[in-house]
């Protein structure tokens, strides 16, 4: 299972934080520094995997972002990194090649969208196709309801002028 | 640039990233969050967007890494928000920032579970997925037959139904009965025909799951998994975009292989013929590819079916494919695959005969040991630790000496503790075993622990043979110019011991000896002071005849430090200084260490802890228990004892026989010494154990204290010294010795937390307990059972009460005749908290053996605790009311032995300390309340708290508050003993009668001691 999903930048910038095994607050912030510690160091032809703590991190970089995910000594280690892989293909289809500054402004997307992926530290939906077709279907409710709101508070606006 | 879709959010980001440093970023923070409160804190003038805004800045703010220790309230009631936006916003920043133990989610259960039951899709996708994420124990109660109806609901759409899935797999992980209904393995089975693979998928990890726990109930599954393998790995029947770069979804081949470990077997033939032809597929049709994700993905699924294979275990055609692929994988360039393959390779030493294989790779093991990424060193450290037996040890121990002195610090202390393993338990030859540990120590000293030397110095002093080659390597490193503190203990304590041997030699008189050790003594730190005393004593002792020049050295040094600060200098400097003017007593006191009792190795020990630590199910550990260690083979003539004799009183029995009366009583403590030690180093590490040992003759003339002359006051004139002295006679001198049966120790722990048992017991004599506790009062009956048709006499029962408490003991009769029983109550009053144990004195004399034995009585602090239930309103004002130390004490415990919490809430209920259900609101912690009853202090409340790390069962933090600051310290102690009490592996004495023992008559069944077990 998955413990817990982390995106740090290079510089060590936490961009998304997902934990699915209970943290308390200042477990997080610990594991977050020894994580980022022990991961951005790590030169460019090592191998995707640490150990820690008697668990695996599983990490992969893409640009100045690490995507890291915690599982357990006896899960599938290359399974995990291609499910990180698969998040990445599904934000850049979201986002149209996808880059950091996508992911600080629109934090709240990647966590929609994770939450379409993982659900209890396991996989849950293995296809891109779906996962995009469920977000798109979330934002047009979110559009629907802000034109909603704009038409009741014009009406609103118009029957107080 | 991509916008958030709220402008204040945008500019708020911005800012924070147009600060130019950390302070600058705190007050934009510090700012933002204040202006967030106050907009709270007039709610109703917010709408629906602001507050949407306002709670992602606080998870925004929350991610920056910065305390967000208010709204959360105001995210919570989002849930609640009866429009889409809104809703979306409350459920995923709660399951964000709240973790499943927080006191807010138990308000939004209901909210949650109308959103579950109702007939809003998309809002059931919402509820379903923070339960999914964050849900706990009371969200497994409460909604886990909602959850299970949409899972198996025919008309819920897939994007529902898999939600449900892994939303109940994570309520089944909090509470395993969610599944307990009837029939739920034949639903589980149906989900298998599931075509929507996102369904499937999420339904196969909740299978793992569930066979994980209790395969028994899911059979029928197993020929469904096999199937789907066969549809996805073999017909590739999959829609298009469930492919992962043309591979019909790695996942759930995995997931599904997974599964199919945790059945111990698959007995129909046609069902295992076809995952065989799978499996066979994958292992042959697995190519290395351009496409780093192809790759990847084929891969996975093709460890997994390494590992399944494995599992299975195949026919031996198969299982050489699968090491020869293995051995491919660890030559190969791409680290993930090289990694992978050292691991599957390590699994694989599980399976019988792949050894011999496996070690043909032994050369391109080692070249990985010195690969540049650390995780790929771990993994070939832990293959070639494994893979050791005594044909490669030499060679692999070695390799691993060699690397010692390149490897990085991350490293060294893993590598030196395997090193030092592997060294012990296939040594092909003593020396050769001496040799390893001294290079490691010369090599990495600092992450050689003491236990690594103590064990050293039990090996030379148990093989004689081993004694004058150990000695002259010890002074051989002495001779390097620098070398490390660990160097300088052991061969200063070698060179005490066994300089002797080598007296003949070039450089090794006893002056030379002296000189160089003394040379070392500036640099070393105290600790290393005693053990140089000690040696200088032994070199003077050995220098015959004496040396008139070296005596005055090193009377002058002893004489320096009779003024040092450090208490053990002190002492053994006063000690020695007194004892090298006695002559030729010297020689019996300061006699050679006599040999070690046979124990397991305290690293073995250490190891095996690290690895159920990690979990790890290796193959290291089984084939640990099934080789025998050549290098266990310790000499030692006395039988395993369940109290190992001390070390120190054994060295006294030369004593015992000429000096003066004093004596007696500073042999005596040594006696006692062990019985009350022997918990205590149970209770610690072995390493403090095993120091006692070798620091043990040191504590030759234990102070002649408080105690000896309480003793003769207790004692008063009637007992006749020469019974006294007789008792004191050890173990080896005297043939008959009598053994107890069973572990003393044990048995007193045992009867710490009840009230009825057997306290001793020997061929002879069964000493039974009964005890019956009324607030600070108490009754406690002895039993002393005579087990022989021969009567016991000169029976002796004296009790050495602690200053806590007043005892009576009644008249004990001198003689027990055979086969009788006798009845000696104790009258017991607590006079005031204290953890200080009770001591019954007990010798009585069979034919002309005299037996004494000193024994812990179990009147201890529990006994006089009374378990009280409280309620929430009376809890915590108590708890409140006392505040901080030193009422309340708080303390983290390391080392505790790991226990569910049932387990834990038992032991303390065992303890008289009530365990008090839901009163915390965190269930992994236990609040216990109890009340103390003694003269000083009365009925007195004691309130505990131990709070659990689930991820780390062997550390736990503990609060204990009273109206008593002693009894708050000594409860305290008290229950931190309980906790990391681990007891003794029991080696009774039938597994290796002593020669010389009579054999135990057998018991007849109308046997005063089977009456008295009966009784009892």
């Amino acid at each position: 299972m998955i413990h817990f999903v982390l995106l740090v930048s290079r510089q060590g910038k936490v961009r998304l934080t997902k934990w699915y095994s209970p943290y308390s607050q200042k477990e997080r912030t610990k594991v977050i520094r020894e994580l980022t510690g022990l991961i951005l160091t790590r030169g460019p032809k090592l191998c995707n995997f640490v150990e820690w703590r008697g668990y695996r991190v599983v990490y992969k970089r893409y640009a100045s972002l690490y995507f890291c995910m915690c599982i357990d000594q006896d899960d599938n280690e290359l399974e995990v990194l291609e499910i990180i892989h698969h998040y990445v293909e599904t934000l850049d289809r979201y986002f149209g090649s996808v880059c950091e500054l996508d992911l600080i402004f629109n934090f709240h997307k990647a966590y929609y969208i994770l939450d379409e992926l993982l659900l209890a530290g396991e996989l849950q939906e293995p296809s891109k196709k779906i996962v995009a077709r469920l977000i798109a279907g979330q934002d047009s409710l979110v559009e629907a309801a802000k034109e909603e709101a704009n038409s009741i508070s014009n009406i609103i606006a118009q029957a107080t002028k | 640039m991509a916008l958030s879709g709220m402008r204040g959010l945008s500019v708020f980001i911005s800012d924070i990233r147009n600060c130019q440093n950390k302070e600058q970023e705190r007050l934009r923070v510090d700012k933002e969050l204040g202006n967030v409160r106050t907009r709270f804190k007039n709610e109703k003038g917010l709408t629906p967007y602001e507050k949407k805004k306002y709670v992602w800045k606080m998870l925004y703010i929350y991610m920056l890494g910065y305390d967000v220790d208010f709204g959360h309230m105001e995210t919570v009631s989002l849930i609640s928000a009866p429009k889409y936006p809104e809703k979306q916003v409350g459920y995923i920043v709660t399951a964000c920032m709240l973790n499943e133990n927080h006191d807010f989610l138990r308000l939004a259960i209901n909210t949650v579970r109308n959103d579950i039951i109702g007939r809003n899709e998309t809002f059931q996708c919402l509820a379903l997925t923070m339960v999914g994420n964050i849900g706990g124990r009371e969200f497994a109660e409460s909604l886990a037959p909602d959850v299970q109806k949409l899972l198996i609901s025919s008309s819920c759409r897939p994007l529902v139904r898999k939600k449900a899935a892994l939303c109940l797999l994570r309520l089944y992980r909090k509470n395993a009965d969610v599944v307990n209904v009837d029939g739920w393995a034949d639903r589980m089975t149906q989900l298998l025909d599931e075509r929507d693979l996102g369904v499937l998928t999420s339904s196969m990890s909740l299978l793992v799951a569930l066979v994980s726990n209790n395969h028994e109930a899911y059979w029928s599954c197993l020929p469904k998994c096999v199937k789907i393998l066969e549809r996805l790995a073999r017909n590739q029947d999959v829609p298009q975009e469930y492919t992962y770069y043309g591979i019909p979804s790695p996942w759930l081949q995995v997931k599904t292989m997974r599964a199919l470990q945790y059945f111990p077997v698959i007995e129909d033939p046609n069902t295992r013929r076809s995952l065989f032809e799978v499996l066979q597929r994958v292992l042959v049709g697995t190519d290395v590819v351009k496409n780093v994700n192809k790759n990847n993905a084929s891969h996975a699924v093709l460890f997994e079916a390494l590992s399944l294979v494995m599992h299975l275990d195949a026919e031996k055609e198969m299982m050489s494919q699968c090491v020869a692929l293995l051995g491919k994988f660890i030559a190969v360039r791409e680290p993930n695959i090289r990694y992978l393959g050292l691991e599957n390779m390590t699994r694989m030493l599980m399976v019988t005969d792949v050894q011999e294989i496996i070690k043909k790779h032994q050369a391109q093991i080692i070249t990985s040991l010195k690969d540049p990424d650390i995780s790929i060193r771990r993994r070939a450290l832990d293959l070639l630790y494994g893979m050791c037996d005594v044909s490669n040890a030499k060679d692999i121990v070695e390799e691993l000496l060699q690397y010692l002195s390149t490897s990085d610090f991350a490293m060294r202390e893993e590598l030196s503790l395997k090193a030092a393993i592997l060294a012990e338990k296939f040594a092909p030859d003593l020396s050769w075993y001496v040799d390893v540990i001294l290079q490691l120590i010369d090599k990495a000293g600092d992450f050689v622990s003491d236990d690594i030397w103590f064990r050293v110095v039990q090996f030379v002093t148990n093989n004689e043979d081993l004694q004058p080659y150990a000695a002259l390597k010890a002074r051989e490193y002495l001779d390097k110019p620098a070398i490390h503190e660990t160097m300088v203990k052991v061969s200063a304590y070698l060179l005490g011991e066994y300089s002797h041997l080598l007296a003949r030699r070039p450089g090794c008189s006893p002056k030379e000896i002296f000189t160089i050790i003394h040379e070392k003594l500036p640099t070393v730190s105290t600790p290393t002071i005693p053990i140089l005393l000690s040696t200088y004593a032994k070199i003077l002792m050995h220098t015959q005849p004496p040396d008139p020049e070296l005596q005055n050295q090193i009377l002058a040094i002893f004489q320096k430090y009779e003024s040092c600060i450090d208490a053990e200098i002190q002492q053994r400097a006063v000690e020695y200084f007194t004892l090298s003017r006695k002559g030729p007593a010297l020689a019996d006191i300061l006699a050679e260490m006599p040999k070690f009792p046979e124990r397991q190795s305290a690293l073995i020990k250490k190891a095996e802890d690290i690895e159920t630590d990690t979990a790890e199910q290796s193959a290291i550990k089984l084939r640990a228990q099934q080789q025998i260690s050549n290098a266990l083979v310790v000499t030692d003539y006395r039988p395993p004892n369940g109290t190992p004799p001390p070390v120190g009183s054994l060295n006294l029995v030369k004593v015992s026989s000429t000096s003066s009366n004093s004596d007696y009583n500073s042999v005596d403590q040594g006696a006692d010494h062990t019985n009350g030690t022997v918990s205590k180093s149970d209770s610690q590490t072995a390493s403090a154990d095993l120091l006692g040992d070798l620091l043990g003759p040191l504590a030759i003339e234990g102070p002649p204290g408080a105690a000896t002359s309480e003793q003769s006051v207790l004692s008063g004139g009637d007992v006749p010294s020469a019974a006294d002295a007789a008792a004191i006679v050890p173990v080896q001198d005297q043939p008959n010795y009598v053994q107890p049966i069973g572990n003393i120790a044990e048995r007193f722990h045992a009867l710490c937390l009840k009230d009825s048992g057997v306290l001793y017991e020997d061929p002879y004599i069964q000493i039974g307990i009964k005890a019956d506790w009324r607030a600070h009062q108490g009754r406690l009956v002895l039993f002393l059972g005579n087990k022989n048709t021969s009567p016991l006499v000169s029976v002796q029962a004296l009790i050495l009460p602690p200053l806590n408490l007043k005892m009576e003991l009644s008249l004990v009769p001198d003689t027990i005749p055979p086969r009788a029983q006798v009845q000696c109550p104790l009258e017991i009053i607590n006079l005031r908290p204290s953890r200080d144990v009770a001591v019954l004195d007990f010798s009585y004399k069979f034919g002309t053996n005299v037996v004494n034995n000193k024994l812990r009585l179990p009147a201890v602090i529990n006994k006089f605790l009374q378990p009280i239930q409280l309620s929430t309103e009376e809890f915590f004002p108590q708890w409140r009311s006392l505040s901080g130390p030193p009422l309340k004490l708080q303390e983290v415990v390391r080392g505790v032995r790991p226990l569910p919490l049932m387990e834990l809430a038992n032991l303390f209920n065992s303890c008289r300390v009530m365990v008090c259900p839901g009163l915390d609101p965190n269930p992994n912690n236990l609040v216990a309340s109890t009340t103390f009853y003694s003269e000083s202090t009365r009925a007195m409340l004691c309130l505990v708290r131990i709070e659990t790390d689930p991820a780390d069962r062997t550390q736990l933090r503990m609060t204990v508050a009273s109206g008593d600051p002693t009894l708050t310290f000594e409860l305290k102690e008290f229950i931190k003993e309980q906790l990391v009490y681990i007891p003794e592996a029991s080696h009774g004495p039938t597994q290796a009668p002593a020669p010389a023992v009579p054999q135990a008559p057998v018991i007849p069944p109308d046997d005063p001691a089977a009456i008295l077990a009966g009784l009892l």
